[in-house]
């Protein structure tokens, strides 16, 4: 092999292993570090598995946007059926369906029992009504309000009704939840950062003599920074398998009183934990912050320190 | 070795430390340089180790004139020279081993090699039963012995050594001398900075004698020195 390759592995396999080494040199004090890195790590792990719970339990009932529309009285029933026919050419409307009167009326006798009240007069008061699904999958207001917009202002049409104002209440809500989750992870990114930044500082200047005689002896910053990287990897690679615990072992304990919850609700909805892709995101991301923050007091704190 | 033409060094403080220095060590010599407190001797050899810049003249080690080496080469530039601290400075949370090895793993010497080589560079120093102790288990002459091991485990061309019996009583002084014309004699260029001159008087190497920041003597004659 290469000899300079040889020699640069050689050194990062010293560099690995020393720093491994230095970590259980230190034992309660790293361990206290990482189960605070791994803690802040958790909260937007955690959330991030909450949001997308609530985005699933969100999406089923999205698909119920349902858009009723009372055709004018007027309306026979071969004009209601060309009614639905044209609307059901727009690409926003995904589905239709067209509630004849008459059948409108046999339901209301079956269900109502009024049969007698009704039959004094001929007369169906009941008007032809379309129920109409829109082609995309979340509630969106500006789109339905068109769409509705538009609908109301073809002749055929009386009234509108439509169920969305909750719906869209709710994905107000989870914005801003996201938003605040966002916000709070960012915070909890920056304080691992700074925990990590601090906790490398220190161990620079505790490493002071051995930084300045390796210097002397001719050691390059990226020799010298080496071994702090590999501890900002190790904070990273643990502190982020205690946030992992630190979720699954959340979710264990959550999954038998929210599905108890969803058969209540007649739901076959269960919880979904991290999975391998988020795992991966989460172990990626725990690696980046250690990384960064070990990088960024290297940077700052390595050079300051010169024999004299 | 190492030549000096018209050296100013001038500390950002203001301190002019050394003034107009001119000398040249050849390769294979073994120079002593003494003065009293302040005089300069630790700059001069801060200097040669590029611990701090000059800021006039020209300095040349090793055929490579200094000033023209970039701060990111020093670390290279270092690998050719071994220092000894007045305070030997070993790690004192690794080995005897580790300590002198470091120069070897720092330029990435292969185990066999480093094994060998520091094995050699104890034995030199008669410390080699000591090999897996830490610093603390030895004596105060005994870790200066590994400071030097360490200082020459990487065969430095040249050898600094900044007041190396500043802690030692006068019989271990003469025997850490007595080293370091050990290992000239096998071609190592030495360089001791010391303010002990009465016992430098009797190595019978040459002395260079300085005084606030110029070289008042050069040559074993110090009598300008000693009448001062
Ligand atoms: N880092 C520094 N910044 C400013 N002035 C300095 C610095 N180092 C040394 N000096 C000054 O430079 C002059 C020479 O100092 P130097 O350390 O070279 O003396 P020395 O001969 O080694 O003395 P000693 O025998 O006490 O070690 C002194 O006046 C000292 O105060
Ligand atoms: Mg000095």
């Amino acid at each position: 092999m290469n000899q300079f390759i040889k020699t640069w592995l050689t050194q990062h396999a010293q560099a690995f292993f020393f720093s491994l080494g230095q970590y259980a040199k230190n034992p309660v004090n790293n361990i206290l570090t990482t189960i605070v890195i791994g803690i802040s790590l958790a909260f937007p792990a955690g959330f991030y598995v909450f949001l997308s719970n609530a985005q699933i339990v969100s999406s089923g009932w999205d698909n119920a946007v349902e858009i009723n529309i009372f055709l004018e009285t007027t309306i026979d029933e071969q004009q209601a059926t060309d009614f639905a026919k044209q609307i059901s050419k727009r690409n926003d409307i995904a589905d239709i369906i067209l509630i004849k009167k008459d059948k409108a009326l046999a339901e209301y006798k079956k269900l109502s029992g009024f049969t007698d009240v009704l039959s004094v007069t001929d007369e169906n008061p009941f008007p032809n009504v379309v129920l109409v699904k829109p082609t995309y999958k979340y509630f969106d207001e500006s789109k339905t309000k068109r769409l509705v917009e538009e609908l109301r202002a073809m002749p055929e049409v009386d009234n509108i009704q439509y169920d969305g104002k909750w719906i869209n209440r709710l994905a107000k809500i989870i914005d801003i939840v996201k938003l605040v989750i966002f916000i709070l992870s960012t915070l909890l990114a920056v304080a691992v950062l700074l925990i990590v930044g601090n906790t490398i500082r220190l161990s620079i200047y505790s490493s002071r003599n051995e930084i300045e005689i390796t210097k002397l002896f001719g050691g390059t910053d990226s020799f010298i920074q080496r071994p702090f990287l590999y501890s900002g990897l190790w904070y990273g690679i643990f502190g982020g398998s205690i946030a992992w615990i630190l979720v699954s072992v959340s979710m264990q304990m959550l999954s038998g009183p929210v599905n108890n919850l969803s058969i209540l609700y007649a739901s076959n909805f269960q919880l979904t934990g991290l999975g391998l892709i988020n795992t991966l995101c989460l172990f990626g991301f725990a690696i980046l912050l250690g990384l960064l923050g070990s990088w960024i007091a290297v940077k700052r704190h390595l050079c300051s320190i010169e024999p004299n | 070795m190492i030549q000096f033409t018209n050296v100013f060094m001038t500390y950002p403080s203001g301190n002019k430390a050394l003034q107009n220095i001119n000398l040249n060590i050849n390769k294979g010599e073994m120079v002593y340089v003494s003065g009293r407190s302040g005089a300069g001797k630790s700059t001069l050899l801060k200097l040669i180790n590029l611990i701090d810049r000059h800021t006039r003249g020209q300095i040349i080690v090793k055929g490579q004139s200094l000033e023209r080496i970039k701060n990111n080469r020093i670390p290279i530039f270092r690998r050719n020279i071994g220092f000894i601290f007045q305070n030997h400075r070993l790690l004192n949370d690794r080995t005897i081993f580790d300590n002198v090895a470091l120069p070897l793993v720092i330029s990435g010497g292969n185990h066999q090699e480093v094994k060998r080589r520091v094995h050699a560079a104890l034995d030199k120093v008669g410390l080699l039963s000591k090999i897996n102790n830490c610093p603390v288990e030895l004596s105060g002459g005994e870790q200066q012995r590994v400071g030097v091991a360490r200082a020459v485990v990487h065969r430095p061309a040249v050898l600094l050594a900044d007041e190396p019996t500043g802690n030692l009583d006068p019989a271990l002084s003469w025997d850490m001398m007595k080293l370091f014309e050990q290992f000239n004699q096998v071609g190592v260029t030495v360089l001791i900075a010391s303010h002990e001159l009465d016992m430098i008087k009797h190595m019978n190497k040459r002395i260079i004698i300085l005084d606030g920041g110029r070289i008042l003597d050069v040559g074993d004659n110090n009598k300008n020195y000693i009448n001062h």
